[in-house]
């Protein structure tokens, strides 16, 4: 009772990649907590399912199989999940911000008359002193998101409902197996039983999903690449950084043309235009050809051996020293500060 | 197929674009007086989306539906040059300091008092980027939600054909009338507006506004009673002020921080670690890095 539960999305047959995010963050929240990890998943032809959720540390796992629901429904999974909070009591919800989890979360939430915040960028656990009331809150959720168009960062909190809901967007929150034979206690839902006639109101007749393509825009963090990577081996530094950080790789034309990395990752004049909240620049010399397509990014770090190269002139800091030296030393730089 | 009932949700929203220091309050809600205000861009899209049905199926009214101050009349006039055939304000002192959740409750007691077939809203606002009311006022009402539409393909027998646009496709879905869309900003853009529509509304005015316009209106709106855009009120509604404003909102605003980029001069750093170290540690502090 009183657990942190996570909607876990299926994604072409398999646990999306933000859940098992979500669940990796459930996890060391219910530890700081004292509390269970529990994942509901719902689909259909799910045998095995739990697999791919239960190295992440979730202690239950709720399936809801049915052949109706292949595709996510909003008023079935609705009806299904609130059935369980209902019984659960859980004190906190995760669920992904994609078009499901953004779908489904509000409506979760007016069921269970709850608040929910979107698109958090952070979760961390505290008190909240509410002096009008007099009153001590021990162990809220503090919902940290961006808001008013990035302008403000906004900590929310639910101090009097649950359970506390939150979606996280994909790539926001690392993903970490916590034990690649950890076994969860798996409970099978009755479908039947929950759901009824009417929840299938709306009808899918089509669906045209394409591939999963490499989309560098949506990123708030680009780690870029230059030719002063020096090789395709090397990039794989940058990749390294990409995902500790949240982020995506990002090229110059001249690390496309000599073949270090695929060109839809190419940014500027020729490749796609970026405005992330963080640039990184590594071994990138700052051609305008380059520059016109990243220089709108919020803030811009450059690593180059050469303190005079253009880019030092756009960029907000500008560290001195080789990308393979110094990439590495960021990223455990990064750690010791990332909670 | 006969006409439909449609209502349009829309909101009033600052400008993010142009946020200065004011913007926030003490208390951490939003100061709205202090900001440019423009009509939600998604918004406009469901405007649109109301109004091709409107368009294709003679006999069908378009009903704006906007919950905010006095001033979120603007946006109501702005729909119906545009095309909406009248509109409601929702305004009342017990809705400041809503979140979703209570807006929704609001808007779907507002919605109760009002005959619809179809409600269609943006996806989400600029000021907040939720996704939340849409969903929440369907659930409170008990409709069928269809969110992400793209496109209205037709209506048969009380059964509307839609298209969402997802992360990486199309859904086409159908739904039983009535129901709650919300509509994506890749959606066609709204028309713009219609000058005999802007000559015919260009005086519609609420009750507040007559009372405190310089000119003499009431004589018009007599002889002309759709100009008159109603106000409704926590009473008109007939809402649980329990459920209203920042005491019936769930989430609580904790605190606020303003995102700060600093370094306008940039900042040399060499490669030691020590260097390094304090760089990520100014990245997470101030929020670049989650």
């Amino acid at each position: 009772m009183n657990n942190i539960f996570v909607f876990c999305e299926i994604d072409e047959g398999k646990i999306a990649d933000v859940s098992q995010e979500l669940l990796t963050k459930g996890r060391s929240l219910a530890n700081e907590l004292k509390c269970n990890l529990e994942a509901i998943v719902i689909g259909s032809k799910l045998e095995g399912i739990e697999s791919e959720i239960a190295p992440y540390g979730a202690d239950t796992i709720f399936v809801a199989d049915d052949k109706r629901l292949e595709f996510y429904l909003t008023l079935p999974f609705t009806t299904i999940i609130v059935d369980l909070f209902k019984k659960q009591q859980p004190q906190i919800a995760l669920f992904g911000a994609t078009s499901v989890g953004r779908d489904l979360g509000p409506r979760v939430s007016s069921a269970l008359k709850s608040g929910l915040t979107a698109d958090c960028t952070s979760l961390v656990i505290g008190n909240h002193e509410d002096k009008k009331e007099g009153k001590v809150y021990e162990n809220l959720l503090y919902q940290i998101r961006p808001a008013f168009g990035g302008n403000i960062i906004a900590t929310i909190i639910n101090p009097d409902c649950r359970p506390q809901m939150a979606t996280v967007r994909e790539g926001v929150m690392k993903k970490e197996i916590i034990n690649k034979n950890h076994k969860s206690k798996v409970v099978a839902i009755d479908v039947n039983k929950v759901v009824t006639d009417v929840d299938f109101a709306v009808e899918i007749i089509e669906r045209h999903m394409e591939p999963r393509k490499i989309d560098i825009k949506k990123s708030q963090v680009i780690v870029s690449g230059g030719y002063g990577v020096g090789s395709r081996e090397n990039f794989k530094l940058l990749y390294e950084l990409a995902h500790v950080l949240g982020g995506e790789v990002g090229a110059s034309r001249a690390a496309v043309d000599a073949g270090y990395v695929d060109h839809a990752r190419q940014v500027g004049q020729t490749g796609v235009t970026v405005r992330p909240k963080l640039y990184i620049a590594c071994g990138i010399s700052g051609q305008v050809q380059h520059t016109a397509g990243m220089e709108e990014s919020a803030m811009i770090i450059s690593i180059n051996t050469d303190p005079t190269a253009p880019i030092t002139k756009i960029a907000d800091y500008n560290i001195t020293g080789d990308v393979s030296e110094v990439v590495p030393r960021l990223i455990e730089a990064y750690r010791k500060h990332s909670k | 197929m006969k006409g439909l009932k449609i209502i349009v949700l829309a909101k009033q929203v600052p400008d993010t674009r142009n946020v200065g220091k004011d913007a926030m309050k003490a208390d951490g809600t939003v100061n709205r007086a202090a900001l440019p205000a423009i009509f939600n861009p998604e918004d406009l899209n469901a405007l649109e989306q109301a109004l091709r049905i409107k368009d294709n199926y003679p006999g069908t009214t378009v009903t704006l539906l906007t919950m905010g101050p006095g001033r979120a009349a603007e946006i109501v006039r702005e729909g119906m040059y545009r095309g909406a055939d009248k509109g409601y304000l929702l305004t009342d002192r017990a809705f400041a300091g809503s979140d979703t959740l209570a807006t929704s409750y609001a808007i779907s007691c507002a919605i109760k008092k009002i005959n619809f077939d179809l409600i269609i809203a943006g996806r989400q606002a600029i000021d907040g980027d939720t996704a939340q009311v849409g969903p929440q006022v369907a659930e409170k009402l008990g409709l069928p939600q269809v969110t992400y539409a793209e496109h209205v393909d037709k209506i048969v027998k009380n059964k509307i054909t839609i298209q969402r646009r997802l992360e990486r496709g199309i859904e086409t879905v159908t739904a039983p009338l009535p129901c709650l869309i919300t509509v994506n900003a890749t959606a066609p853009e709204c028309r713009p507006r219609n000058a005999k529509h802007l000559m015919k509304f260009k005086h519609a005015k609420t009750v507040t506004e007559l009372q405190s316009a310089v000119e003499d209106y009431y004589k018009l709106h007599e002889d002309r009673p759709y100009l008159r855009i109603p106000e409704l009120s926590v009473l008109d509604v007939e809402a649980d002020t329990n459920w209203l404003g920042l005491a019936g909102s769930p989430t609580k605003v904790k605190a606020i921080e303003n995102v700060v980029f600093a370094a306008k001069d940039a900042k040399q750093l060499t490669a030691d670690q020590k260097d390094l170290d304090w760089l990520m540690g100014e990245l997470v502090a101030n929020h670049t890095l989650g």
